[in-house]
């Protein structure tokens, strides 16, 4: 720890460094040392235990001569005499550069990989700055993420924020990893396919289990190659949390915006980052909002969500996947609500269709991609596409809706375009949405989508112009039964 | 009330009684000592970066202060500075085109560097740069010549700020008397074009955001704000000079509808205020807007509007500034005469950043953590709105019209900020996450929205005598259709006698055909008044003849499939020019089809 304390930011930070062995109080995360006074709000302090161990803690409010801190590394161990707080002058900051690409990081951004000490471009606040709206590019490139149920029908875009609202025992973590590993960023127009990609993995709280799980799952693919994996771990200090999702994006907006590249941020999972906000708050005797969790929740999730996007005049993108659990699969819940406010829509994962054996198990119906439009059609994806996918969508709601009806009255009092429908909704939640492990490219996507939708008659797919079905319902029909011969 | 007609200057110098130091930080909160003059609601500056702020109370020797930007780094013992006056806007020539944050610094300029138009994509802190460009000539006509008496409100001359709009210069409350000098031709905005009893009074001027623009009297609201949307037209019109609200839970459609109708509404002039939202949304009005065309003006849209820009990310205490400040600079242009239109979005998150420095304030809470005073404010704010008769001689008529998105948590209408809004909009849009999924947009829920403006009068004058009447028939149907619906969900259709079959195919097209309206649609994004009444004339005769078709003993099926019927989903993409012939044509194309079914 103290290695790390040498390396960690510019020199002249000493200068300011003043020790202040005045610890008056010590609950939970946080500490109070008085006569403090040249403290600023939100900056970094170092932590000497009575054991001589050093520990970051971050300023949460400045009063008089009174700092209250709280301790990134836990407050076990401290006590009022022997403990010692050392202010840097300096706010939080985290080691950025291209040598963070394929290291295995902690929490905080430090390396737990066993590989040699991080050779940074530049050390940067994990606060960043927000981006002036003006400045902002409109995402309009899609991200190819191999899965169709997301592809065809909710199409992540460059610059998008997107959660995944999952529950618990449901599969989201590896539909994560399987994004993290499949995600393509095709090249827009006449440029070649990029390989300037990059993912940024933050794992947050995450079990043992979870963290073995990611480990393996990169180290076994060429995917930890173009990777930044941040692993705060569940029984890592609760205050740690709320700085790795800070270091991973701060981490990526270096390699966007100064190195234009294109960088999908995953945070996994929002809900303990969420946790970790209410021990904090809750720690500070603040005035709770909606169950418990504090007023300013929204604030604090859109500083991180709103660190997503494109700028103009450079050719970089963040782009955020994050993975939410719904606590009780309750999407009215706090965490997913407020999520869903600052987020450019969301993909729901269904516990009926994972039980049922379907993977991913995303639930299309209320899924929904804010920015698709912008970045599907005729030069991005297919001229087809948009039409395609509402086509899907009207005949899979069709058929959900039917197969209610049918459980109360029986399929004979269907119409012979009804039963189609029904049909079709069994075979597009088993083909379409179950994929499987395979990664589809988007023509296959929409090529699965066209064989779907070959049962209904042009007049039927009322979403669809006569002259695409023309076009794209043959080709489908011509390359199923090539396959088939 | 006095409008400062001259740049503020009255900065205190430090060490006299407007300097104090921080002796606080908790968030946006500061805690400043020795501001001893400070008075509640003056704009201050804290630490080395000097950081705007606002003082929200005062404690004894305590002044406690609302910061505008990030307080990361500042110490206790840095100095405060009183400047002696409140959060204030710059209006003059200039404003319409402009994209400012919550305390209208402008946007661009802030993003401009060395050259580069984007150059500091993001914002730093302490930037300070005036909202108004101070070098740019305006040409200025005078309306008035030596020797006029002149009253607050009287109109000293024009500027023809865009194609479409003439901006008003006005006398500034607190000024009257005799004119004893005009300047004619381009001027810069602080200087002088008008001298009355020897006092220079230039184009710009300044007005603290918290406190209403004072007029001559208010009328009463009579005239619908035309929007173009046909659920919102013809079902829930709001007047102008009215207020409505925009509840709705996440992806229901309040921001594509807020934009609809900041694109589409029948206003001179349309003030945008995106609220704690979503950047990458801002992004995409600042990019079509300019690319866009007012169908009243043929002017680029962004010349008739003004986006106030305060991401969710951004400071929260500038969030809630930013609402008052776009409601000034609409009063503003409403004082010249013209109907403007606020668009803000979401007033929740307005009401968040209220509760956040309350809470920091440690004020004793109401319902859902938010202060006690939020009805108070939601008030002060909606009441702003209003038709209203100018001050000056010219009487005239002008107004501003409020619609207010709501987000409320989990989509729960019965959530504090929904229940105070409820209490003051004039207009309820329900946004109904149920039709959301079922991709029916606008997902304004027909059964639980209602209008309180009685516009009757003008659309029967204005459009057709009746109107109303047609109004009310959709209005029942669609009422009916609703309890069918209910009884076919538990038992299926066939349970139904014919006669109530019809009521529901006539009800689908009016779901599907009539309210149902694409914002993305060149066409159909935008519907004319003549229009909206065609189209459900044409599904009235279609259910006419459905119902004789079906009392003749036409199989329901049959009759509401003939391909005339069909057409009756199309009749959205029909241009406003052809449309009148084409619907005489289809209604009478559809009579004859089902009369030929027997």
């Amino acid at each position: 720890m103290t290695e790390r304390k040498a390396k960690d930011g510019p020199d002249f930070e000493r200068l300011f460094a003043v020790e202040h062995r005045t610890v008056s109080y010590v609950s939970g995360p946080l500490l109070v040392a008085e006569r403090a006074g040249d403290a600023g709000y939100d900056e970094m302090v170092d932590v000497v235990t009575p054991a001589g161990e050093t520990r970051r803690g971050q300023v949460l409010e400045v009063e008089g001569d009174k700092m209250v801190v709280q301790v990134l590394g836990g407050t076990r161990g401290l006590n009022r005499p022997g403990t010692t707080v050392r202010t840097t002058g300096e706010v939080a900051k985290t080691a950025v550069g291209p040598d963070l690409i394929g290291r295995i990081l902690d929490g905080s951004g430090h390396p737990v990989d066993g590989g040699p000490p991080l050779q940074p471009a530049a050390y940067q606040s994990v606060n960043g700055q927000p981006l002036n709206p003006y400045a902002r590019a409109h995402p309009s490139d899609f991200i190819e993420t191999g899965i169709s149920a997301i592809d065809g029908l909710n199409t992540l875009v460059r610059g998008q924020k997107l959660p995944i609202f999952g529950g618990f025992g449901l599969p989201a973590m590896e539909l994560a990893a399987q994004i993290a590993e499949s995600a393509r960023v095709p090249g827009s127009g006449n440029e070649e396919v990029t390989d300037d990609f990059v993912v940024v993995f933050a794992a947050i709280g995450v079990t043992h289990r979870e963290a073995a799980f990611f480990r393996r799952r990169f180290a076994g693919s060429a995917a930890l190659e173009r990777s930044i994996l941040f692993l705060n771990l569940a029984d890592d200090p609760t205050v740690e949390r709320l700085l790795t999702p800070r270091a991973a994006l701060t981490a990526a907006e270096y390699l966007a915006w100064e190195e234009g590249r294109h960088v999908l941020v995953i945070l996994a999972d929002v809900t303990n980052y969420c946790e970790a906000l209410r021990e904090v708050s809750a720690a500070r005797e603040e005035i709770p909002g909606r169950r418990g969790y504090p007023g300013y929740m929204y604030t604090d999730l859109a500083s991180l969500f709103e660190r997503a996007g494109r700028v103009r005049g450079r050719s970089g993108s963040v782009t955020q996947l994050m993975i939410l659990s719904m606590p009780d699969d309750d999407i009215t819940h706090p965490i997913p609500d407020l999520t869903g406010y600052i987020t450019e829509g969301q993909i729901v994962l269904s516990r009926e269709l994972d039980r049922r054996g379907i993977s991913p198990p995303i639930d299309v119906l209320p899924s929904l991609s804010r920015l698709m439009n912008a970045g599907v059609g005729a030069g991005k994806t297919r001229e087809d596409h948009r039409a395609v996918a509402d086509q899907l969508y009207a005949a899979f709601a069709r058929g959900k809706e039917l197969r209610s009806l049918v459980s109360i009255v029986g399929e004979q009092a269907l119409s012979e375009e009804d039963r189609r429908n029904l049909a079709f909704a069994e075979d597009f939640e088993e083909q379409f949405v179950g994929q499987g492990p395979n990664r589809r490219t988007m023509e296959e996507t929409l090529e699965t989508a066209w064989r779907l939708l070959d049962r209904f008659s042009s007049g039927e797919l009322k979403r669809i112009k006569p002259e695409l079905i023309e076009r794209y319902r043959s080709r489908a029909t011509v390359s199923a039964t090539q396959e088939e011969g | 009330m006095t409008e400062a007609v001259t740049p503020q200057t009255g900065l205190s110098r430090n060490g006299g009684p407007g300097a104090g130091s921080v002796w606080r930080v908790a968030g946006p909160v500061v805690v400043a000592t020795g501001l001893k003059e400070a008075r509640l609601y003056n704009v201050v500056y804290v630490g080395e970066a000097r950081l705007p702020g606002e003082v929200i109370r005062i404690d004894g020797k305590r002044t406690v202060i609302q910061v505008y930007e990030d307080t990361s780094g500042i110490r206790v013992g840095e100095p405060v500075q009183d400047t002696g006056a409140p959060l204030q806007v710059e209006l003059g020539p200039g404003l319409l085109g402009a994209i400012f944050d919550g305390t209208q610094r402008p946007l661009p300029a802030m993003a401009a560097s060395n050259g580069d138009p984007y150059g500091a994509p993001t914002i730093s802190r302490g930037v300070a740069i005036p909202a108004l460009d101070r070098e740019r000539l305006w040409d200025f006509v005078p309306a008035v010549s030596e020797g006029d008496e002149v009253v607050p409100g009287d109109l000293l001359g024009t500027v023809e700020e865009t194609e479409a709009l003439v901006h008003k210069v006005l006398v500034p409350h607190g000024v009257s008397g005799i004119v004893t000098g005009v300047t004619r031709g381009p001027a810069r905005v602080e200087e002088p074009v008008v001298r009355v009893n020897g006092e220079p009074v230039a184009m710009m001027r300044r007005w603290p955001v918290r406190e209403p623009r004072p007029t001559a009297r208010r009328l009463d609201p009579e005239v619908p704000l035309v929007t173009g949307q046909r659920v919102v037209d013809t079902l829930f019109p709001v007047a102008l000079g009215g207020t409505a609200t925009i509840p709705g839970g996440f992806g229901t459609g309040k921001t594509v509808l807020e934009q609809s109708l900041a694109r589409y509404s029948h206003a001179d002039v349309v003030v945008y205020v995106g609220c704690g939202e979503r950047g990458n949304e801002l992004t995409e009005v600042l990019e079509e807007f300019p690319e866009l065309v007012d169908p009243n003006t043929g002017a680029p849209l962004m010349q008739r509007t003004i986006l106030i820009a305060n991401t969710s990310n951004m400071p929260v205490a500038a969030r809630e500034a930013s609402i008052y400040t776009g409601i000034t600079l609409a009063e503003y242009f409403r004082d010249q005469g013209y109907d403007v239109a606020l668009m803000a979005d979401s007033t929740s998150r307005w009401g968040e950043a209220l509760r956040e420095v309350s809470g920091r304030l440690e004020e004793m809470p109401a319902e859902e953590g938010y202060p006690a005073y939020l009805s108070t404010r939601l008030a002060e704010f909606y009441e702003r709105a209003g038709s209203v008769v100018t001050l000056g001689k010219e009487g005239r008529e002008g107004s501003v019209t409020v619609v207010g998105a709501v987000s409320p948590p989990g989509g729960d209408f019965s959530e504090p900020i929904t229940q105070h809004t409820l209490r003051l909009a004039g207009t309820f849009w329900a946004l109904d996450t149920s039709l959301a999924r079922g991709r029916h947009f606008p997902a304004i829920n027909w059964g639980t929205s209602y209008t309180l403006y009685e516009l009757d009068a003008w659309f029967e004058r204005e459009v057709r005598e009746d109107w109303s009447e047609q109004r009310a028939w959709m209005q029942d149907l669609l009422q009916r259709e609703g309890s069918l619906l209910e009884i076919v969900q538990l038992l299926g259709a066939d349970a139904l006698a014919s006669p109530q079959r019809v009521v529901l195919a006539a009800g689908r097209l009016l779901r599907e055909d009539f309210l149902q309206q694409s914002a993305f649609d060149e066409v159909d994004a935008y519907c004319a008044l003549p229009k909206q009444y065609a189209m459900l004339r044409v599904i009235r005769a279609v259910h006419k003849a459905l119902s004789a078709a079906v009392e003749r003993g036409a199989p329901v099926e049959a009759a509401s499939s003939v391909p005339a019927a069909g057409e009756v989903g199309r009749m959205r993409y029909w241009p406003d020019d052809e449309f009148e012939e084409r619907a005489a044509a289809l209604i009478s194309r559809v009579e004859r089809e089902m009369e030929e079914l027997g």
